[in-house]
């Protein structure tokens, strides 16, 4: 069920990005300069339905010892899977924030902060727009796609596509 | 030339001189005025209208009014047609990463829908993805268009689609015998749908393969269509002219992007304006490996394929 | 005025006028030309995709007709040097048939410009004043201005010089010799602009060689006087017309030395594609042995080329040149081998593979057979027609009623200018 909704999820921002529509809920976050300040729009950080806020269920710090976990038997974790494991980006001590590597507290919105830790040429591609996603008006307001829209954090290789159909032959175009 | 210069300067935009509209209006005036008036009745107006340059902003109007008027009945929706011109200040720029592209054809697509391509018989795709071996380059003798897999990208293939380059030295606006095709001071190279002969010596002249033509009355089911237009960009079009892409002119002077901009999953497409330094399309060119398609022709690109890693 | 109408029905009565022989020829030529006429109209309707040109080969049989047709249209020429820069009798008096030949060639080039063409009811758009000429950077306009001075100029000689040979008069040598000088370059002009056509484009390297110009020249040359040498016989045997045999062996033989220049340049042209071998030696490959299974052009490239050097032999050799039977076997040889090698054989190299690397084998449809053969139905009939009524004039049988017959020749200005 929640594996369902996770893929419905999924492909709703696949959709969205094929749409090209400028989604816009949240208030926008801390913009990644040196933009001008309210051009920029975040697309929302991809959620499975139900799953945030995490403190529903996550109360107080919990076990820092690595181990399978019973719940988020869902998630396949495929990124660097050798050296880390869920709470090295997660905060333990509150659950609906993610952490840097300095402790400091990262809200979801601003994940990019954290993936930007270890992959700062991307980083620093993505906050002027050379990396990434944006839609909107190249000349305004813009909409920029968070790391986490494209890259599931969790398995962050990017996925092959079926390719849409080939184009017509010249000899299949007839009268 | 220009990116061997400290700055990246955009190289002079070649246009094309205009045609002189003092002389020719007054001849016209003088030669056809009574004839169009009493002709304006049975359509033969169209036989004898001047080029779209040289059209006042009257007639300009008029005939804007009644393409809406004819696409909006023939497509049973609003239709508009505009005939925005170009920003001062804007040079479009274009940047394709080719670290980036998986081959997914999604632009191809976006790009039929937002432009109203003919379907079928010709099927007209004004981005045509080319799939090549990464072990031999960019070889157009060993390049595959009609590649068709399961997922893409296949290992061993990187993908390069191929689309007007919008050529600040047009080899097509150079040959057009009409000049039916011109470049506007935006940078995109446009061509009158009414005004074209359909010789298709743009077609020969362009090394790009980026001109195509309308072999037949075009097919456009109405509940595909796209019913905001712009008069050199993505109004239907007649049998037996030519087309191509116009950086969805609809869009960008509007200020949006182009449409294969922005349904690319892999954020593979950059546009801009080069004269903004801060725009995406300025970044790229001062930051990532950028390279130029048939760089010996000397067309000078305002389309730019770059890696980003 | 009612000198003219008197020409014009003359003209008529003499066209309505022939033996079996030339009544049989007449319908074959309707037949054809209403076959190419339905076959339009079911192109106009549907569109070129009739055709079967596409984006990858987007020009292809009926260019490949123009080209050729231009060449012919220029050799007229090979007769007025010749006759007027050299001074040469025995051609002088029929440097008029050529003339015609180049006005019914330039009629084809033009209805074979018209035919592959998108939209033909814009062809005003070409014109200046009416229209957006791009002149002078583009060939086409070149080529429309070129094409249509130079069909203007021989009408204008011919139509002088029939109707004053038929009042009985000598043409006016102060009009006509300039004119005639002047289409010698003018017939040079019409085959390199097509030639620049071609030749200017960057994006196709099989065209884009500066041999094209020469070459162009001197297949139009070896080429197009074949159509004389064999009418200049069927003119001897039917007519009263004098053209004597040295007139005939020495156009052959001018021929021949066309033939070995275009041979020649056919020769540095494939010494340079196969010896820097480039990628451009793709288009010249494919031509010539083929890329992989796409051959479709290799058996019509090898064949022109037997054609051509066989040709060349026999009007090379004075045995086979002064005799009737290897002369025209020459001549159709010739006119088949640089048919297929400046139609076909230029147009579709220089596309295939195209601009992308994509290969797309052409090969022309019902509809552009029919239409074409209704064209050169058309370009048949228009020479037949000049014919018909030029030669009587020539001979002095078709005179105004008011003059007295046996008036001077046409072809021979007056003796006293």
């Amino acid at each position: 069920m929640r594996r369902l909704a996770l893929e419905a999820l999924r492909a709703c921002a696949l959709a969205a990005l094929c749409a090209g529509t400028a989604l816009a809920s949240e208030p926008a976050p801390r913009t990644p300069a040196p933009e001008k300040p309210g051009q920029l729009q975040a697309q929302p950080p991809p959620f499975t339905q139900g799953i945030f806020p995490c403190t529903q269920c996550h109360v107080g710090p919990g076990d820092r010892t690595r181990r399978d976990l019973g719940f988020h038997e869902d998630i396949k974790f495929e990124h660097d899977a050798e050296h880390r494991w869920c709470l090295d980006c997660h905060s333990n001590e509150n659950r609906d924030v993610l952490h840097l590597s300095n402790g400091d507290p990262v809200p979801f919105t601003e994940s990019y902060r954290l993936c930007g830790q270890c992959h700062g040429d991307k980083y620093r591609d993505w906050r002027v727009g050379v990396h990434g996603k944006r839609v909107g008006q190249w000349d305004g307001q813009k909409t920029y796609f968070l790391c986490v829209n494209c890259h599931n954090p969790h398995s962050p290789r990017f996925k092959p596509l079926k390719p849409k159909p080939r184009p017509a032959r010249p000899e299949e175009m007839r009268p | 030339m220009s990116r061997d210069e400290g700055v990246r300067k955009s190289l002079p935009v070649l246009p094309d001189a205009p045609p002189d509209p003092g002389r020719r209006n007054f001849m016209r005036t003088a030669a056809a005025g009574a004839a169009v008036a009493a002709l304006s009745g049975c359509g033969l107006e169209d036989f004898f209208r001047k080029s779209f340059r040289e059209l006042s902003k009257d007639d300009v109007k008029r005939i804007v009014a009644s393409l809406e008027r004819k696409n909006s009945a023939k497509y049973g929706k609003t239709v508009t047609v505009s005939s925005t011109p170009a920003r001062a200040g804007v040079e479009f720029g274009y940047g394709l990463d080719l670290s980036r592209c998986v081959g997914c054809r999604r632009c191809v697509y976006a790009c039929v829908e937002e432009n109203n391509q003919s379907r079928k018989n010709p099927q007209i795709h004004w981005i045509r993805v080319l799939e090549m071996d990464k072990a031999r380059g960019v070889d157009l003798a060993h390049a595959e268009v009609y590649y068709d897999a399961e997922e893409v990208p296949r290992p061993g293939h990187f993908y390069m689609p191929v689309q007007c380059q919008q050529c600040r030295n047009p080899p097509c606006v150079k040959v057009c015998p009409v000049q039916a095709t011109w470049k506007e001071p935006d940078g995109i190279v446009v061509i009158d749908y009414d005004w074209c002969i359909g010789c298709r010596c743009c077609m020969s002249a362009c090394p790009y393969g980026a001109r195509h033509f309308n072999w037949a009355e075009p097919t456009l089911p109405a509940e595909e269509m796209n019913p905001n237009t712009h008069y050199l960009g993505n109004r239907p079009r007649p049998k037996g002219v030519v087309e191509k892409c116009t950086f969805c002119i609809q869009r960008t002077r509007a200020g949006r992007y182009p449409a294969c901009v922005e349904v690319c999953p892999a954020g593979a497409r950059k546009f801009g304006n080069l004269l903004d330094p801060e725009s995406e399309i300025r970044r790229v060119m001062e930051t990532k490996r950028v390279f130029v398609f048939k760089e010996d022709l000397a067309t000078h690109p305002q389309f730019y394929y770059f890696y980003a890693t | 005025m009612t000198g003219i109408l008197g020409f014009l029905r003359g003209c008529v009565r003499i066209v309505a006028r022939g033996n079996r022989a030339y009544y049989a020829w007449l319908g074959a030529l309707a037949i054809a030309i209403l076959v190419g006429l339905f076959a339009y109209a079911h192109q106009f309707r549907t569109g070129l995709i009739a055709t079967n040109m596409r984006d990858q080969v987007s020009w292809a049989f009926y260019v490949g007709n123009f080209t050729f047709l231009v060449g012919v249209a220029a050799a007229a020429v090979l007769l007025v040097i010749p006759a007027y820069v050299y001074e040469w009798g025995p051609i002088k008096e029929v440097v008029i048939l050529g003339e015609l030949l180049a006005i019914s060639a330039i009629t084809m080039c033009l209805l074979f410009i018209l035919v592959d063409m998108g939209r033909p009811d814009r062809f005003l758009h070409i014109l200046p004043l009416l229209g957006s000429p791009n002149w002078p950077r583009s060939m086409l306009t070149w080529d429309a201005l070129v094409l249509n001075g130079y069909l203007l100029l021989n009408l204008t000689v011919v139509v002088h010089m029939l109707y004053r040979g038929y009042r009985g008069e000598h043409y006016n040598r102060k009009l006509i010799v300039p004119l005639v000088l002047a289409s010698i370059p003018g017939a040079v002009s019409i085959h390199t602009v097509t030639a620049f056509l071609y030749n200017g484009m960057a994006a196709r390297p099989f065209w884009n060689a500066s041999i094209l110009a020469p070459r162009f020249i001197a297949s139009a040359f070896c080429s197009g006087p074949a159509v004389m040498i064999i009418l200049f016989q069927i003119l001897r045997r039917t007519t009263r017309i004098e053209v004597k045999d040295e007139a005939i062996f020495k156009v052959a033989e001018l021929m021949s030395y066309a033939m070995f220049v275009n041979l020649f340049l056919l020769g540095a042209e494939v010494f340079k594609e196969y010896y820097s071998a480039t990628e451009h030696l793709l288009y010249t490959q494919y031509l010539w042995s083929g890329i992989g299974t796409h051959r479709a052009l290799v058996p019509f490239a090898w064949l022109a080329l037997a054609c051509s050097v066989t040709a060349f032999l026999l009007f090379l050799v004075p045995r086979t040149r002064r005799n009737w039977v290897t002369l025209n076997l020459g001549c159709l040889l010739i006119w088949a081998g640089v048919y297929i090698e400046k139609g076909m054989g230029l147009v579709i190299p220089g596309m295939t593979p195209d601009t992308l690397g994509e290969i797309y084998e052409y090969r022309p449809t019902a509809t552009e057979w029919a239409i074409a053969a209704g064209i050169f139905g058309v370009g048949f009939f228009v020479f037949t027609v000049l014919v018909k009524v030029a030669v009587p004039i020539m001979t002095g049988t078709f005179q105004a009623p008011d003059r007295a017959a046996g008036g001077p020749k046409v072809g021979k200005p007056a003796v006293a200018a």
